[in-house]
C-alpha cells in the first residue's frame, strides 16, 4: 500500500497548485517543502502579479488576446522553446485568476507606476507571500499534509518509474511511498557552487533576489536519472541590484531603477554600455548580466542633485559629495579617472537640457563610445550621488523538459511514468532568456495545476 | 519627547516599504508612504496614526523577522502611538498612564471611590439602601446637580485635553491648518471613522487574532462604537426629557432613552467580551506590548461602566438601586477621567489622521505632478 496518491516536492506557487488540484482527485496529498515555515513558498514569497490573457467578452481596453499575449512572449525570449507548451499555458492563463479566487485569493488594482501593466497582469492582494498563505490555508483545509524543513535528498526511480521519495532528516533518512510524484522544487539560482560552474569565482559576487533554499538539489536529482536538461545552463535572469544588498532573499527592494538617469562605471570608473537604451520595461534584466561581466562583479550609476528625486528612493543612502573627485573617493574609486569619464560625457551631452523620463526622448550624446542614447543630459548639478551596483539573480533558467501532460521526459524522449514537473525546474521549455513580467507565476499556476491533476488522475489508475 | 531611535527605526522600515510597495491595496499607511520620498517625524507619527492595526501587512511581509529587514510595521507604528499619546497629553503625571497602566488604573480606582464617598457623606446610607419609585427616583439618592455638575466638569476637562492632543498632534504631523479642511476630506473620512472600513484590511479582514484574515475584530469593534454611540444618544434624549419634556426619569422600559441605553449597553458589553477575548488569543509579535495593556484597561472600564448601567436597569425599583446607581456613576466618572490617559485618544487621533489623508489624497489629484511614480 502506498503511502501517499500523489508527493509534491517543493512548496511555492507551482507545488501549492500543483497540491490543491491533485487533493480534488485523490485522497492522500503529500506537499513537502524544503524550508522552514516562516520561509515557506520559494520564490512566490517576491512576485505581485500573475500576467493572465483576457479572452473576448472583457471590453477592448481590457482584452489581452492570446496571439498578442504570445507577441509580447517572443518579443522578449526570440521564441519559446516548445511552442505548443507556450501556446497552452497561455490558453490556459485565461482561467487562472477565477481558479485563485476560488481558492481563497483576493484581488488589487495594479500598483502606482505599473498602469502599463493593468491590463496584461492581475495583482494578487499583498503580494507573493500573502498568496502563499492563502494557498497553505486552502491546502489545510482541504486536507493536504504539509511538511517543513523537508529536505528531498532522492528520488527512488527504477524503469521510469518513481516509487518513492527520500527525505534526509538530520542523520537520518527517510523513505515515503507514492504512486505519484510532482516536482515543483525551483531552479537552482541559489547554489553559488553550481553557478561557479559556468561562471567561475564571479558567481562569489552575485547576489541571490530569492530564496535561499533554491540549490537545485531535485533538479539535480532528476538530471542524474536520466531526465533530459532544457534551457541554456549559464542562464539566469538577473538585474541591477545595490551592491550592498543582502546575499540571499533581497526581493524587489534591492533594486536600483537610477541607470538612464545619470552613467553607470565599472570598477575603473570607465563606462562599459549605453545607459539611454530602451530599457523600460522589457529589457532592464540586460545590466545584471551587464554587471557580471565587470571587474569585480560591480558597477556605480552617478547622478546628480537634477536626478537623483526622478527615480524610486533606493533603501540605502547613495554616496553625496558636492565634487566629482569626492564622490569617487567616498566610492573608492581613482578620482581622476571618474573626473575625465564624466568630463567626456559632458562633452558630449553639448546642447542636451531638458529630458523627458517617461519617454525616449532622443536627447543623445555625440561621438561617444559607448553612446547614451537617451536622456543624455550633463552631470553638472552637485551634489552629486553614486549607488554601487551588483547583479542580483532573479532564476535559472536550466530544468528538465517536460510533455504536454507535465510529465518529465528522460534524455531518450520517453516520459517518465509518474513523475510531473511544474514551475520554475520546468520553465525552460517556455522561457528561453529575457522575462515577461509575471509570466513565470503563469507558468507555475498552469503547469502545478495540470501536473497536480494528471499525477492524481495516474496514482487513481 | 518621542525616542529618537524609534523615529529612526520607524524611517528605516518605512523606506524599504517604499521600495516594495506590495501592501498598497490594504490600507491608507501605505498610499500615504509613497506620496514621500523621505519621511520626517512628522511624517511618520500621520502615518503611525494612519495604522488600524489590522496586521495585514505583518503576515504578507516576505521582509518580517527573522529576514535581516525585520519589517513589522504594525509594531513600530504602535511603538509610535504609544509613545505620542503620552507625548501630546497633559499633565505627565497622568500621561505616564500610556506606558504604565497603574496609574491608569489607579485614576480610575480613584474616581470610583471618590463617588462612592461623597455619595455615602451627602445622600447618606439611609437613603442610598432605601428603595425609591416614581419621577426622580434617581434624584433622591444623588441630586441632579450633584450629577449634573461634576459630570459636565469631567466632560469639559476630557474635551480640553482632548484637544489639546489634537492639536499637537496636528502640529507634530506638520500640515498646515487651512489646506485640510476642506469639506470634501472631511465627510470622507468621517465615512471612513463610521464605517470603520479600514477594519477589513483590505477587504477580507483583520488578522485577528492569528494569521488569516477575519471579520471578528471590525464585528466587535462596532458593536462597541455603535454601542457607545446609542448610550450617547440615550443621555441626551434623557436630557431632552427631562429639561424640554419635564419629565423626570426613571423612564419606562418602552421609552426612547431606556431603549437607546439598553441596547447600547448590550452591545458594548458583547463588543467588550468579544474584543478581549480576540486580543487575548492574539499573536503578540506585531505589537507594542503596551497596547494592549492599554486597550484592556479602556475595554474594562467600558464594560463595566455598560455592566453597571444595566444593573441600574434591572434594579431600579429595588433596594439595591441606589448602590448600583453609585457605582454606575463612579465607573462613568472613572471612564471621563482616564479618557485623555487612556485607549479612548485613539478614536480622536485616528479620526484627525483620515482627515489628514483624505485631504492629502484630494490634493494629490488635483496635482498629480506631486506624486512619485
Amino acid at each position: 500500500m502506498d503511502a501517499y496518491d500523489v508527493i509534491v516536492v517543493g512548496g511555492g506557487n507551482a507545488a501549492l497548485c500543483a497540491a490543491i488540484a491533485a487533493r480534488r482527485h485523490v485522497a492522500r496529498v503529500l506537499l513537502l517543502e524544503r524550508a522552514p515555515i516562516h520561509m515557506r513558498g520559494g520564490n512566490t514569497r517576491h512576485t505581485r502579479n500573475v500576467r493572465c490573457a483576457q479572452l473576448a467578452g472583457s471590453s477592448a481596453a481590457e482584452e489581452y488576446g492570446e496571439t498578442e499575449f504570445l507577441e509580447d512572449l517572443i518579443g522578449v525570449t526570440g521564441g519559446p522553446a516548445n511552442l505548443d507548451l507556450a501556446r497552452f499555458t497561455i490558453r490556459e492563463s485565461a482561467n487562472l485568476p477565477q481558479w485563485m479566487a476560488e481558492h481563497g485569493v483576493s484581488w488589487q488594482p495594479a500598483l502606482a507606476g505599473t498602469l502599463h501593466l493593468a491590463r496584461t497582469n492581475r495583482w494578487f492582494l499583498g503580494g507573493g507571500k500573502a498568496l502563499v498563505n492563502t494557498y497553505y490555508d486552502t491546502c489545510s483545509k482541504m486536507g493536504i499534509d504539509v511538511r517543513y524543513d523537508a529536505c528531498v535528498e532522492d528520488l527512488l526511480i527504477e524503469d521510469g518509474k518513481c516509487s518513492a521519495v527520500i527525505l534526509r532528516r538530520g542523520d537520518n533518512q527517510e523513505s515515503i511511498r507514492a504512486r505519484a510524484v510532482v516536482i515543483a522544487a525551483g531552479g537552482f539560482e541559489a547554489n553559488l557552487e553550481w553557478l561557479k560552474r559556468y561562471w567561475g569565482e564571479a558567481a562569489d559576487n552575485f547576489c541571490v533576489r530569492g530564496t535561499p533554499y533554491n540549490d537545485g538539489k531535485v533538479l539535480a536529482t532528476l538530471l542524474a536519472k536520466g531526465a533530459k536538461a532544457m534551457g541554456d545552463p549559464k542562464g539566469f535572469h538577473a538585474i541591477a541590484v545595490d551592491a550592498r544588498a543582502p546575499k540571499f532573499d533581497g526581493g524587489i527592494v534591492t533594486r536600483l531603477d537610477s541607470i538612464p538617469f545619470g552613467i553607470v562605471v565599472n570598477r575603473l570608473a570607465h563606462r562599459f554600455y549605453d545607459e539611454g537604451e530602451n530599457i523600460w520595461p522589457k529589457r532592464y534584466a540586460i545590466w545584471g548580466r551587464l554587471i557580471a561581466e565587470q571587474p569585480g562583479q560591480l558597477a556605480y550609476s552617478i547622478v546628480d542633485a537634477k536626478t537623483i528625486g526622478s527615480f524610486l528612493p533606493p533603501i540605502y543612502k547613495p554616496a553625496k559629495a558636492d565634487s566629482i573627485e569626492g564622490l569617487a573617493c567616498a566610492l573608492k574609486l581613482d578620482p581622476q579617472a571618474l573626473a575625465e569619464t564624466v568630463r567626456i560625457y559632458n562633452r558630449a551631452t553639448d546642447g542636451n537640457a531638458e529630458f523627458s523620463p517617461g519617454t525616449l526622448d532622443g536627447m543623445k550624446t555625440n561621438g561617444l563610445t559607448p553612446p547614451k542614447s537617451n536622456w543624455a543630459i550633463p552631470l553638472d548639478h552637485p551634489p552629486y550621488y553614486g549607488l554601487p551596483l551588483r547583479p542580483g539573480i532573479t532564476f535559472t533558467y536550466m530544468g528538465v523538459a517536460v510533455d504536454d501532460r507535465a510529465r518529465v521526459l528522460e534524455s531518450n524522449g520517453r516520459a517518465f511514468a509518474n513523475v510531473f514537473a511544474a514551475g520554475e525546474i520546468m520553465s525552460g521549455n517556455i522561457l528561453t532568456k529575457g522575462y515577461l513580467a509575471g509570466f513565470g507565476l503563469t507558468i507555475g499556476s498552469v503547469f502545478g495545476r495540470l501536473a497536480g491533476k494528471e499525477a492524481a488522475l495516474h496514482a487513481r489508475g | 519627547m518621542l525616542a529618537a531611535e524609534l523615529i529612526e527605526e520607524a524611517q528605516r522600515q518605512l523606506t524599504i516599504c517604499n521600495a516594495c510597495r506590495y501592501c498598497e491595496g490594504y490600507c491608507p499607511v501605505f498610499p500615504a508612504v509613497e506620496m514621500r520620498r523621505d519621511f520626517t517625524k512628522g511624517d511618520v507619527v500621520f502615518i503611525a496614526h494612519l495604522c488600524h492595526d489590522c496586521r495585514a501587512c505583518y503576515y504578507a511581509c516576505m521582509y518580517s523577522p527573522p529576514h535581516e529587514f525585520a519589517i513589522n510595521i504594525p509594531q513600530v507604528l504602535s511603538q509610535v502611538r504609544v509613545e505620542s499619546y503620552q507625548d501630546w497629553s497633559w499633565p505627565s503625571l497622568f500621561g505616564r498612564s500610556f506606558t504604565d497602566q497603574r496609574v491608569g488604573y489607579s485614576l480610575a480606582s480613584v474616581a470610583v471611590a471618590a463617588v462612592a464617598v461623597l455619595a455615602l457623606i451627602f445622600a447618606g446610607p439611609a437613603r442610598i439602601f432605601a428603595a425609591h419609585r416614581g419621577p426622580g427616583a434617581f434624584y433622591q439618592v444623588v441630586p441632579f446637580l450633584a450629577m449634573l455638575v461634576p459630570a459636565l466638569a469631567l466632560v469639559f476637562y476630557a474635551a480640553a485635553i482632548w484637544a489639546t492632543g489634537g492639536t499637537r498632534f496636528w502640529f507634530d504631523a506638520e500640515t498646515p491648518l487651512s489646506e485640510n479642511f476642506t469639506s470634501r476630506a472631511v465627510m470622507a473620512a468621517l465615512r471612513d471613522v463610521l464605517s470603520l472600513k479600514w477594519l477589513k484590511g483590505g477587504g477580507p479582514g483583520c488578522y485577528y487574532p492569528g494569521a488569516q484574515p477575519s471579520s471578528v475584530r471590525r464585528f466587535y469593534h462596532s458593536l462597541v462604537f455603535y454601542g457607545f454611540l446609542s448610550a450617547l444618544l440615550s443621555t441626551t434624549l434623557a436630557a431632552i426629557y427631562q429639561d424640554l419634556l419635564h419629565r423626570l426619569p426613571p423612564y419606562a422600559l418602552s421609552s426612547a432613552p431606556v431603549i437607546f441605553g439598553t441596547l447600547g449597553g448590550l452591545a458594548m458589553i458583547v463588543g467588550v467580551c468579544g474584543l478581549i477575548s480576540v486580543k487575548l488569543k492574539s499573536d503578540p509579535a506585531p505589537t507594542a506590548p503596551e497596547m494592549p495593556k492599554l486597550d484592556y484597561l479602556f475595554l474594562i472600564l467600558l464594560g463595566l461602566t455598560s455592566l453597571s448601567g444595566m444593573f441600574t436597569l434591572v434594579l431600579r425599583s429595588t433596594a439595591a438601586m441606589g448602590s448600583a446607581l453609585i457605582i454606575h456613576l463612579g465607573l462613568i466618572a472613572a471612564l471621563f477621567v482616564t479618557a485623555p490617559y487612556g485607549k479612548f485618544v485613539h478614536s480622536m487621533y485616528r479620526s484627525l489622521a483620515l482627515i489628514l489623508h483624505r485631504a492629502a489624497q484630494e490634493r494629490a489629484a488635483q496635482n498629480p505632478s506631486k506624486g512619485h511614480g
